[in-house]
């Protein structure tokens, strides 16, 4: 299943540690974030529940780039 | 003169801010909150720094005289006053790095190195901690330009594909009302007044009007529309009154489909762009611990090796210096915004790219496949001669109209419309159409037959052959030969201008396949000057001949496959980049190409090439560019040429040129 989230992030090296950060966080198949766009899409593993990975992916994120924000 | 070299910058700076300032406040700027209170801090900062370095030096002598020492402390004071306001936020985020063991932070690097200038500053008593507040301010400049230059570009992007509808007009009760256009169900009647877009697709069921499409194809001349004609949303209605019956919902309509195409273009990257990124994960750490090593290894050797001194404070600032230059966000920033803009000045003209991918493999196609119909030629047929014919040319039109008036074949249409006048049905009787052949019928009580040579044939009348390409009909009244009718297809009117400007660019070879007999195909192929043709292939042979050709030619040089889209997706898929043309509308195109272009002009597929060479020219330069002023800084850094004044300027520097060159890429208008 794909998804797409809006995202806020103010420099694109961020944007590239917040793909690399969503890729690694369980459930999640392949992430892309378009930095140009604000946007992240998200392909999830097969019965997962987007809501509660997007949590970990969101808290992930933070982790690398404070400055950070996911709208799920 | 050092000292005022560096007084003239900040001075520079302070106007500049100042003048930024005041323009971002009349609110047209579009810069963000969040921005002007940057530049506002960078204002206060520039000046607070310059006032520092005017003041004479008797007052800190004078404050040593007052009590010893007291010089030295006021001096670090007030500098780690302006330290404070221009970097507080970089600390802040350094130390949420460490607490989130993110060493490679940006920030983290930057609050190091200046942090570390300052302690060598202090350790060394020189009273310089100039260098380590210019290197914060530098890289707030840097960071809030980069901000404000990327917010720009996508402003200007959405502004550019300023086709979204905001609202539909219902008729109820007699007065209109506006509502959503997702609101609006198919099959309901909708108005559009002059000036307004038309918000769903539909047909045309009252009005005449001329229609703006430049905003879907780049095409400045208005289209003319009228009652029965197919509308397409994203156009503006620009004289008068229509009346709508819409045949999709807003989401499936034409306009919902660019929007979400080009909004999600640059979400497939390139490989430009993911050579980019690894190389930044790569990077800064490999600089890092370069900086490691320069800050340990070489006074280890001195002291130890040589027995000279250590001289630390000397490698530990070339270090230091190593850390401003890690940061690699010139380089991230500049490729994903040169494929926007080039993505957004392409959709601009007409030529929606799905991906960055895509403007990539465009800029390396070698060969060009044609599907004929529909995209070299206009796809609907025309009479184009009538011979040897035995009475006048009006006359036998009309028979033959009359005669096929009740086939809904394209010949048939073509021949009703070339007629051009009304069609009185009841003049025919006694109908007999004999497939594949022709049709026999009474007109006026008179024995027409109009069909081909087979038909001839079988009636047993002796016709003549035709010299012309394209479908003969023969004609015959009671029984004699009146002559025939040449039907063809006709050339796209800038066809040819199109094929010499894709040689022009640089295209080794086009290539036409096409369902055609082979003399139609030949001959539009030696007009048109295309190199290789393939005839009568069946749609299935079409996707046969793509793979062959793909097996055929070298790796690098990429085949691009133009077909009309309707009946071309296999192929378009198969292909290295599928270009659908005239494909307004056509949702199996815009689901299938990797390319649309907007309208039917081929010409549009040498811009789009021309397009993509630009943008991928200007990302090369920004890669080589950008890395090549680092690895020539850290080259001079580990030699102790360069200070980090030329370390950061060197980083903000080339960020701003790389945007700047990135931003180039939207302009494509006279490519």
């Amino acid at each position: 299943m794909k998804k797409t989230y809006a995202i806020e992030v103010d420099c694109a090296n961020c944007a590239n540690k917040m793909e690399a950060a969503a890729q690694k966080t369980p459930g999640v198949k392949d992430a892309t974030v378009n930095f140009m766009a604000l946007k992240m899409h998200v392909d999830f593993e097969e019965g997962q529940d987007p809501k509660s990975v997007m949590q970990q992916v969101r808290a992930n994120c933070k982790k690398v780039e404070d400055d950070c924000e996911i709208y799920i | 003169m050092q000292e005022l070299i560096i007084n003239i910058l900040f001075g520079v700076i302070i106007l500049m801010a100042a003048g930024l300032l005041l323009w971002g406040c009349r609110g047209k700027s579009g810069m963000m909150k969040k921005q002007k209170k940057t530049l506002g801090r960078i204002l206060l900062a520039t000046v607070y720094l310059l006032v520092l370095q005017l003041l004479p030096e008797w007052v800190y002598d004078a404050a040593d005289a007052l009590m010893p020492g007291a010089g030295y402390w006021m001096r670090l004071l007030l500098y780690l006053a302006d330290y404070l306001i221009i970097g507080y936020d970089i600390l802040i985020k350094a130390f949420k790095g460490i607490k989130n063991r993110q060493i490679f932070d940006e920030s983290f690097l930057m609050a190091i190195a200046t942090v570390g200038a300052i302690a060598l500053a202090l350790y060394g008593k020189s009273g310089d901690y100039t260098e380590a507040i210019a290197v914060m301010l530098f890289y707030q400049i840097g960071e809030w330009f980069q901000g404000y230059a990327v917010g720009k570009s996508r402003r200007n992007i959405s502004e550019l594909m300023d086709i979204r509808p905001d609202y539909a007009n219902i008729e109820r009760d007699g007065k209109l009302e506006r509502v959503d256009p997702d609101a609006v169900a198919i099959g309901s009647t909708i108005l559009v007044q002059p000036g307004e877009k038309v918000p769903i697709d539909g047909v045309v069921i009252e009005g005449v009007s001329s229609l703006n499409t430049a905003a879907l194809t780049g095409e400045s001349l208005p289209r003319d529309i009228q009652a029965g004609d197919a509308i397409t949303s994203g156009c503006i209605n620009m004289t008068g009154l229509l009346k709508i019956r819409t045949t999709k919902e807003f989401g499936e309509s034409t306009v919902s489909k660019i929007l979400d195409l080009v909004e999600n273009a640059s979400s497939r990257k390139s490989k430009s762009e993911n050579f980019i990124s690894k190389f930044a994960r790569v990077y800064t750490p490999a600089v890092c611990i370069a900086a490691l090593a320069l800050a340990l290894l070489p006074p280890l050797v001195r002291m130890l090796a040589l027995g000279m001194p250590a001289s630390w404070n000397i490698w530990i600032y070339r270090a230091l210096t190593f850390l401003v230059i890690s940061c690699p966000c010139a380089l991230v920033i500049s490729i994903p915004l040169s494929f926007f803009a080039g993505i957004g000045g392409a959709s601009k003209e007409g030529v929606l790219v799905k991906g960055s991918n895509y403007l990539e493999t465009l800029s390396q196609t070698k060969i060009v496949v044609f599907d004929k119909t529909g995209t070299l030629t206009q796809g609907v047929f025309e009479v184009n001669g009538i011979h040897h014919n035995a009475m006048e040319n009006e006359k036998l039109l009309g028979l033959a109209a009359l005669v096929e008036s009740s086939s809904s074949h394209p010949i048939s249409k073509s021949l009703q419309r070339a007629y051009g006048k009304e069609i009185d049905r009841s003049r025919v009787t006694d109908i007999q159409e004999l497939g594949g052949k022709g049709i026999v019928a009474k007109v006026d009580g008179l024995s027409v037959a109009a069909g081909n040579d087979k038909l001839m044939d079988l009636l047993g009348i002796p016709y003549i052959r035709c010299h012309s390409v394209g479908t003969i009909i023969h004609m015959a009244i009671d029984g004699k030969y009146a002559g025939h009718i040449v039907i063809s297809d006709v050339l796209k009117p800038r066809a040819k201008e199109a094929m010499t400007a894709l040689k022009a660019t640089g295209i080794q070879k086009t290539i036409m396949l096409t369902g055609d007999a082979d003399n139609v195909a030949q001959q539009v192929a030696k007009e048109l000057g295309i190199d290789q043709v393939y005839s009568q292939l069946l749609p299935a042979d079409k996707v046969e001949k793509v793979e062959a050709l793909l097996h055929s030619k070298p790796e690098k040089a990429k085949l691009a496959f133009v077909g009309d889209g309707i009946n071309d997706a296999p192929v378009l898929r198969r292909a290295d980049i599928g270009i659908a043309m005239g494909a307004m509308g056509s949702d199996a195109a815009i689901e299938a190409a990797d390319v649309v272009l907007m309208d039917d002009d081929p010409m549009k597929i040498a811009k789009a090439i021309r397009i993509s060479r630009k943008c991928l020219r200007i990302v090369y330069q920004n890669i080589v560019f950008a890395i090549g002023v680092k690895l020539v800084c850290l080259l001079l850094g580990a030699l102790g040429i360069a200070n980090m004044w030329l370390a950061i300027f060197a980083d903000v520097g080339v960020m701003v040129i790389a945007v700047l060159n990135a931003i180039r890429a939207l302009f494509v208008k006279n490519l």
